[in-house]
């Protein structure tokens, strides 16, 4: 077994210097407890000499009962580096928001560490708690351990994904909904269809408070819940000229920044059109003391965003373009459920909701899932000619007997 | 006596992690204010002040530095801390004098302080060789060189607005990088190489051949043995085939390596959410620390904060000066592979004569 990095690792030890935390002096770290970080640390050497990953598809390992929440991984050098042949990840599902206490956070640490390799990620892409690496024999104990804890595992394959939001009403006055709760109560109101992969695809849901988005809903979420409100922005004039005299340019910074160029300044008054204001939340951004959303908030749903495997990137587009956001939120988990129906029924192998939307076209689907359409879902109307129209008249062949 | 075995309990309520200035203010806070690079203070309704003090972390952590974590937060937190989007870390404090002694700690364990405002905050980003089989280039180790070259930015507020970096290792994109003001993403170049001898007892033909987005994989028998076979002319190295079936590895290290995107964001504000579009076609992967990969987000990030204004995004800097501008300010030759030719590609031309000639 290699030594702690000496002499066995110098390209991977190049990466212990700098002002950013390494990576390398947490495996290096790991490994004085661990022989599979030890082993890690080789082969990671490994493919920085010879510019390749010596990883294989997962095969199918999990927990009884369930079909998501561990990506079996195997290396392709199981004689040389048999104490990671295999190296499982298990996802857990975070506390929405991402908050913990320290002894929560040292429990998952003890029972990762007598079960796994002790290495995390603090958080995966989903945001799940990733514990990275162990054995196809520790998985259960693992899974035992946690759940005793009140942990459970995230969602993997073609499955809901483990929702996640931003820090919300906990520590943001721009939340427009309980982000935490909706996520935490989705999530729970969802277990089956988290855990047990029933899906064309995977479905991710993301939950932003505001039209920020600091959880990139809009373009890592099959479906965006983004807050928004629509009455009128919030103005304390006097924090605005207090603003104005700390040194903000309003006309420059805010106003000419404005996409619809509703809000003017003449030096003493700020106004706003709210009619044309599109929530973009700049002048907001700006100015916190002195603007805020307006009282009547909710968010908008929109739908079908995902990375470019198979056919192309995509973004969320309108779906709802306004809702309460209140418990128990069943309007939206029945919207939930009808677009599952729908997808789950005639979506293809391996089609997210996006592509099969785009496939079925919008109408359609709008049609399939019991939503009417609305000029909001789009950026215009159609601009080519061909229209399938479903039905046309015909000349009656026969008078009809008075 | 065996304990009964849970299933389906869900996480953990968050309510039980809020520290108790949270759970009297949730929902009631008023505004914020950065006070300086990584601390920013919340004031709720009541005149409660929450302070939050940001600091990098590398993703990839073992259970003893987050074990550092939970003393620190018991140091001066009270127990309480949380994570964000960006994995950054986020000590939540409520007596201000313990900001300085948290942040002295911090930089002693290692972890800069920074990441809040006009700053350029932590690279969301993919496994790698650490953890992926289909990686085209390693993810933490790229990560780690570009943000030491750029951890000024970080720990400074001195850009014109936000930047956010973002890194996948291939074209799956766990990280969803496709909407990152620069994106460094993991590129294949080489079509699959087809191990005919065990494609028929691993993969299940019919679905091989639907997986291919442009219809390059036909059945075919290779030496008796029922296989596929792919035109080469066909691929764009997608590796959704190699997604489905093990037995068509993309991987290949005379061809792999990194490309950079710029202009994408996923906020609203000002302009709306948008992808982010070619910079670079090819870096090759040159490890432990892809020098070529810095030198050009640094040029990228540079000519973005010598000539942005206040506010402005890469990608609505590059809308106001124009692409010809771009490449001609960031010295990046233009190629044919920068010109789309998948679908839609189309409207991706230039459709009119408004130029800057």
């Amino acid at each position: 077994m290699a030594e702690k990095g000496k002499n066995g690792t110098p390209m991977l030890d190049e990466l212990e210097k700098g002002p950013w935390p390494s990576f390398v002096s947490e495996i290096k770290r790991t490994a004085e407890k661990s022989e599979q970080c030890g082993a890690l640390l080789r082969l990671l050497e490994r493919s920085y000499e010879e510019k390749i990953g010596h990883w294989k598809h997962g095969g199918i390992v999990g927990v009884m009962g369930y079909g998501g929440g561990v990506i079996g991984r195997y290396n392709d050098l199981q004689e040389e580096f048999p104490e990671i042949a295999h190296f499982h990840t298990l996802r857990v599902n975070m506390p929405s928001g991402w908050f913990y206490t320290s002894d929560a956070l040292r429990t998952i640490c003890d029972i990762w560490e007598r079960h796994g390799s002790g290495l995390t990620n603090m958080h995966g892409s989903t945001g799940d708690i990733i514990l990275l690496g162990t054995t196809t024999d520790e998985l259960e104990p693992t899974f035992a351990e946690l759940t005793q804890a009140g942990f459970d595992l995230g969602g993997s394959g073609s499955d809901m994904r483990t929702p996640s939001c931003c820090v919300g009403p906990a520590r943001c006055e721009w939340a427009c909904y309980d982000t935490l709760h909706l996520t935490n109560d989705l999530t729970h109101h969802f277990q089956d269809e988290l855990h047990r992969p029933a899906f064309p695809y995977k479905f991710k849901v993301k939950c932003a408070g505001c039209p920020n988005d600091c959880v990139a809903s809009i373009a890592r979420a099959d479906m965006s819940i983004i807050g928004t409100w629509r009455d009128q922005i919030k103005i304390d004039q006097a924090e605005v000229k207090a603003a104005e005299d700390a040194g903000l340019n309003i006309q420059r910074d805010v106003c000419n920044n404005c996409p619809t160029k509703c809000i003017e300044w003449d030096g003493t008054e700020l106004k706003i059109d709210d009619e044309n204001c599109v929530k973009c939340m700049h002048c907001i951004n700006t100015m916190p003391k002195a603007l805020s959303p307006g009282d009547d908030r909710g968010a908008t749903i929109l739908l079908g965003a995902k990375a470019p495997i198979v056919e192309g990137a995509l973004l969320s587009s309108v779906l709802i373009p306004f809702i309460k956001i209140e418990p128990p939120y069943d309007e939206i988990k029945d919207l939930i459920e009808r677009i599952w129906d729908f997808w789950g029924e005639h979506g293809k192998n391996r089609e997210r909701v996006g592509e099969f939307m785009q496939r079925v076209g919008l109408g359609n689907f709008l049609e399939q899932i019991e939503v009417e359409p609305v000029p909001e879902m789009i950026a215009h109307p159609r601009e080519n000619p061909y229209v399938f129209y479903e039905e046309y008249f015909e000349e009656e062949e026969e008078e009809v007997e008075a | 006596m065996a304990t009964e075995r849970l299933t389906d309990i869900g996480p953990p309520n968050y309510e039980k992690f809020l520290p108790p200035i949270i759970k009297a203010n949730y929902g009631k806070w008023k505004y914020h204010e950065i006070l300086r690079p990584g601390v920013m203070v919340h004031t709720g309704e009541s005149g409660d002040k929450l302070f939050t003090v940001r600091a990098a972390s590398p993703r990839l952590m073992g259970v003893g530095r987050i074990r550092d974590f939970a003393d620190l937060a018991d140091k001066y937190c009270d127990g309480h801390l949380r994570f964000t989007s960006r994995n950054n870390v986020e000590f939540l404090i409520t007596d201000e004098s313990n900001i300085d002694p948290l942040i002295k700690d911090l930089e002693e364990l290692g972890h800069p302080v920074g990441g809040i405002g006009n700053a350029i905050s932590n690279i969301v980003h993919t496994q790698g060789w650490v953890h992926c089989h289909s990686a085209a280039t390693d993810a933490s180790g790229v990560v780690k060189a570009v943000m030491d070259d750029l951890c000024g930015y970080f720990t400074g507020m001195e850009v014109p607005g936000k930047l956010r970096i973002a890194l996948a290792c291939c074209l799956n994109m766990c990280g969803a990088v496709h909407c990152s003001d620069i994106a460094i993403l993991g590129i294949h170049r080489r079509p699959p190489k087809i191990q005919h001898d065990n494609l028929n007892k691993i993969c299940e033909i019919p679905n091989v051949v639907a997986s291919c987005p442009t219809a390059a994989i036909r059945p075919a028998t290779v030496d008796g043995k029922t296989s596929v076979e792919i035109d080469e002319e066909l691929c764009m190295f997608c590796a959704n085939c190699f997604t489905v079936c093990p037995s068509l590895p993309m991987a290949d290290a005379l061809n792999d390596g990194v490309s950079i995107w710029v202009g994408g964001k996923v906020s609203n504000a000002r302009s709306e959410p948008t992808f982010s579009k070619l910079a670079i076609p090819f870096l090759p992967n040159n490890p432990p620390r892809w020098p070529e990969v810095t030198d050009a987000v640094r040029n990228l990030v540079e000519v973005w904060v010598k000539n942005a204004r206040k506010y402005e995004r890469m990608g609505e800097f590059i809308d106001r000066i124009g692409w010809p501008r771009f490449f001609k300010m960031t010295g990046i030759e233009f190629e044919k592979e920068h010109i789309d030719d998948f679908k839609y590609a189309g409207l991706s031309y230039k459709r009119s004569a408004q130029l800057r000639q």
